[in-house]
């Protein structure tokens, strides 16, 4: 079954069946992730390129496997020694880098919009690994294959995503599946962190975690960025632990379970106690080995069928 | 040399001429007469059918960026000025962010000089504070002295309000304007219009509050100082509001407009494409009804470019990391007619008022007459011109604007300034051999 684009750029847009798809698929590729032998032929002969613009190292790594595990030849290329430091234009590296006839590009960059823009230039599959604020459609993919494993369906569910929604591309790749898939989204985070605008989206806004924890089936915590600039849109780490940050005393409160999901790496102590990290109710590795599976899928059926 | 423009219909705001189908007599670049022409008059003249066409006085664009000095692979003034010429332009006011800035009387001079022998007047806004870094004050009197015609720090706002106020003062000494770009620096993070759209596309966002806030700002200044405040391409609602409001206290404030803020909203970003980015950024289509109220009811004064160009490798990039602004010096009498006065929005004596008589009027320059013994300051337009546009064939050195392709109503094609015309790409010289 072949998907309605050639690329992934984000998953806006994207139809029910697509995602469906490529859930299904990456079932297929999960069973292989459990055999002694993990690698496939599928995509032997395919050269991938995974241009990193912004450091990254699960997302990249993650890719690189699921390349390998297909056979492909994986080429990675990131910022720290490339012609970007030579004054070279993006789009003439990206010119060359095609020159040397890649079948798809599997891009991370600190720009909202550049892989829609490397779609212009050149001719391979390109995929979004992560684009500045924007989409991280993959990641969105192995969540929505995660809940779907653990709970049987996403129909119906209501599922709450927590943290700097503002300015996390997670978030938004998220909001856009999940409703494609009929699933009640809501965000929940300090005022500051969620866009003015996001109702407009279609999704509901929680400023109380405790409410937010009693709604929801799923809570999709974000991580919180512990840098300068993201540090100005909340007062301190400690009234954000304190006021958002999800523990076992609070999920004691409720009496029901609830299905934890973080895309990593996580701040213990700051969006989930350790004692949350750790517990039953998250399934954070699982979310990792899904993310391997979930890329061999969109990597084998935008490299075969498309 | 005699030219004759026949059968034109004449519209002039000011001096309240409206003739129709009259003709013209040009001798040696001056006008010498009005009306009905004898054997004699006609005899050894060049003549110029403008049957259907409306010749206005020159029009003037009060926002341009010329480029020279610094970034002379982007534009000169030599381009520049062309590139008004056959937009249809016989005046220009050029911005002072260049490199360096112009702070100095010798960078105006220097600017004024490169223009000297063209049909297009140019005339340099000079910068408010030193390096328009908004700390002292820039030179005034000796700028005014060497030709500038108001001040701006041009691309940000005048940072402090302490700095505004000396400004104000200073400037209103010389009856000078202060122009302003008005976005408060500490919201001004961003890439588009913040909304729906920005949040869609996932591009950090810039408020319209940013805008308003210092709008507000300048005009209770300009109240307390009793300086003259004028808004360059103001594009909120909010603002729009705050300016009418201002106005009916009698504070001096004007405000000019540019065609990409009544044409197009924050849609376009959708694409990506970094020639819909520019500061201030494309708003919603709220935002534009309310401009279009504002040019309706006097509010907005002037219809003005900010021409903006950029080479082809600095747009070329992701649109985060792009340079705003686009070129507009051609492209803009065809948007204002398509978007205004064929949509009946205004008419053509309005539309005359906004982009030849009242940027004048706010940077004091002489408003050209319609007078036997007056040098000849015209513009040829026929309103009913359909074309398309082809950034290929702009004289401008750069072809960053959103609106190639793109069919409009109405162009000006012909200019007449300084015993020069220019008309079907071809220059002509008016002076008498």
């Amino acid at each position: 079954m072949a998907l309605s684009s050639r690329h992934l750029l984000g998953l806006q847009g994207v139809p029910k069946e697509d995602i469906q798809t490529i859930l299904d698929t990456a079932n297929t590729f999960r069973e292989i992730l459990e055999r002694p032998i993990k690698k496939v032929p599928t995509l032997q002969g395919k050269t991938v390129v995974n241009l990193f613009y912004e450091s990254s190292t699960r997302t990249r790594i993650s890719f690189e496997l699921a390349e390998k595990r297909l056979s492909a030849d994986a080429i990675n290329f990131s910022i720290s020694g490339s012609s970007v430091s030579k004054g070279e234009t993006f789009k003439d590296t990206m010119k060359n880098i095609e020159a040397m006839k890649v079948d798809m590009v599997v891009v991370r960059h600190s720009a909202a919009g550049t892989p829609l823009y490397l779609t212009k230039i050149c001719n391979s599959n390109i995929i979004n690994a992560g684009d500045g604020t924007h989409e991280h459609p993959t990641q969105a993919l192995l969540d929505m294959y995660s809940i779907r494993q653990k709970i049987g369906r996403l129909e119906g569910l209501k599922i709450c995503i927590v943290g700097d929604i503002a300015h996390s591309r997670v978030a938004l790749s998220n909001i856009f599946g999940l409703k494609t898939m009929g699933v009640k989204v809501s965000v929940c985070g300090p005022s500051t962190m969620i866009p003015r605008d996001i109702k407009d989206l279609g999704v509901d806004v929680i400023y109380d975690i405790d409410e937010a924890i009693q709604e929801n089936d799923v809570l999709n915590v974000l991580r919180i960025q512990l840098e300068r600039k993201a540090r100005e849109y909340f007062p301190s780490i400690r009234e954000y632990a304190k006021y958002f940050g999800i523990t076992q005393e609070r999920l004691d409160k409720i009496g029901k379970d609830i299905l934890i999901l973080h895309p990593g790496p996580i701040n213990r102590g700051v969006e989930l106690s350790s004692e949350v990290a750790d517990g039953s109710s998250q399934i954070i590795l699982y979310q990792v080995t899904n993310g391997v599976a979930i890329r061999m899928a969109v990597l084998y059926l935008l490299g075969t069928l498309n | 040399m005699k030219i004759i423009l026949k059968n034109v219909d004449i519209i002039h705001p000011e001096d309240i001429v409206n003739l129709k189908g009259t003709s013209v007599l040009v001798d040696n670049g001056i006008i010498s007469k009005i009306g009905e022409l004898n054997q004699a008059e006609i005899r050894g003249a060049k003549e110029f059918d403008f049957s259907g066409k409306i010749l206005v006085p020159g029009l003037f664009d009060m926002h341009v960026h010329l480029r020279e000095p610094g970034r002379e692979d982007e534009e000169t003034v030599l381009t520049g000025c062309n590139s008004a010429a056959a937009g249809g332009f016989t005046g220009v006011a050029c911005m002072p962010n260049t490199e360096p800035d112009i702070d100095t009387a010798e960078v105006v001079k220097f600017i004024k000089e490169q223009a000297a022998n063209h049909l297009v007047d140019v005339y340099p806004v000079a910068a408010a504070s030193l390096g328009r870094k908004g700390e002292i004050i820039s030179p005034m009197a000796e700028l005014v002295e060497a030709g500038a015609v108001a001040f701006s720090d041009d691309g940000v706002a005048i940072r402090t309000s302490a700095v505004l106020r000396r400004a104000f003062e200073y400037a209103n000494m010389y009856n000078t304007p202060i122009i302003e770009h008005c976005e408060d620096e500490s919201l001004a993070d961003g890439a588009m219009n913040e909304g729906v759209n920005s949040t869609l596309l996932g591009l950090p966002a810039l408020a319209s509050v940013a805008e308003d806030i210092i709008v507000s700002r300048d005009i209770l200044m300009a109240e307390y100082t009793g300086g003259r405040i004028h808004i360059a391409h103001i594009s909120t609602k909010n603002s729009v509001n705050l300016v009418r409001d201002a106005k009916k206290k009698g504070i001096k404030v004007t405000a000019e407009v540019t065609p990409h803020h009544f044409t197009l909203t924050d849609d376009a970003v959708k694409s990506y494409d970094t020639n819909f980015k520019m500061n201030p950024p494309l708003r919603t289509q709220d935002d534009i009804i309310a401009i279009i109220k504002g040019i309706k009811d006097g509010t907005i004064d002037c219809i003005a470019s900010d021409h903006a160009p950029h080479s082809i490798e600095e747009k070329e990039t992701e649109f985060q990391f792009a340079p705003n602004g686009i070129v507009g010096l051609e492209t803009i009498v065809g948007l204002s007619s398509t978007e205004l006065l064929h949509k009946n929005k205004i008419s053509i004596e309005e539309l005359v008022n906004k982009l030849s008589i009242n940027p004048r009027r706010i940077l004091n320059i002489p408003i050209p007459k319609f007078e036997v013994g007056a040098v000849a300051n015209f513009t040829i337009i026929d309103p009913d011109l359909v074309w398309t546009v082809d950034v290929s064939k702009f004289k401008s050195k750069s072809k960053n604007s959103p609106f190639d392709k793109r069919l409009l109503t109405g162009k000006a094609i012909a200019v007449i300034n300084r015993k020069k015309m220019y008309a079907d790409n071809q220059w002509i010289d008016l002076v008498s051999a």
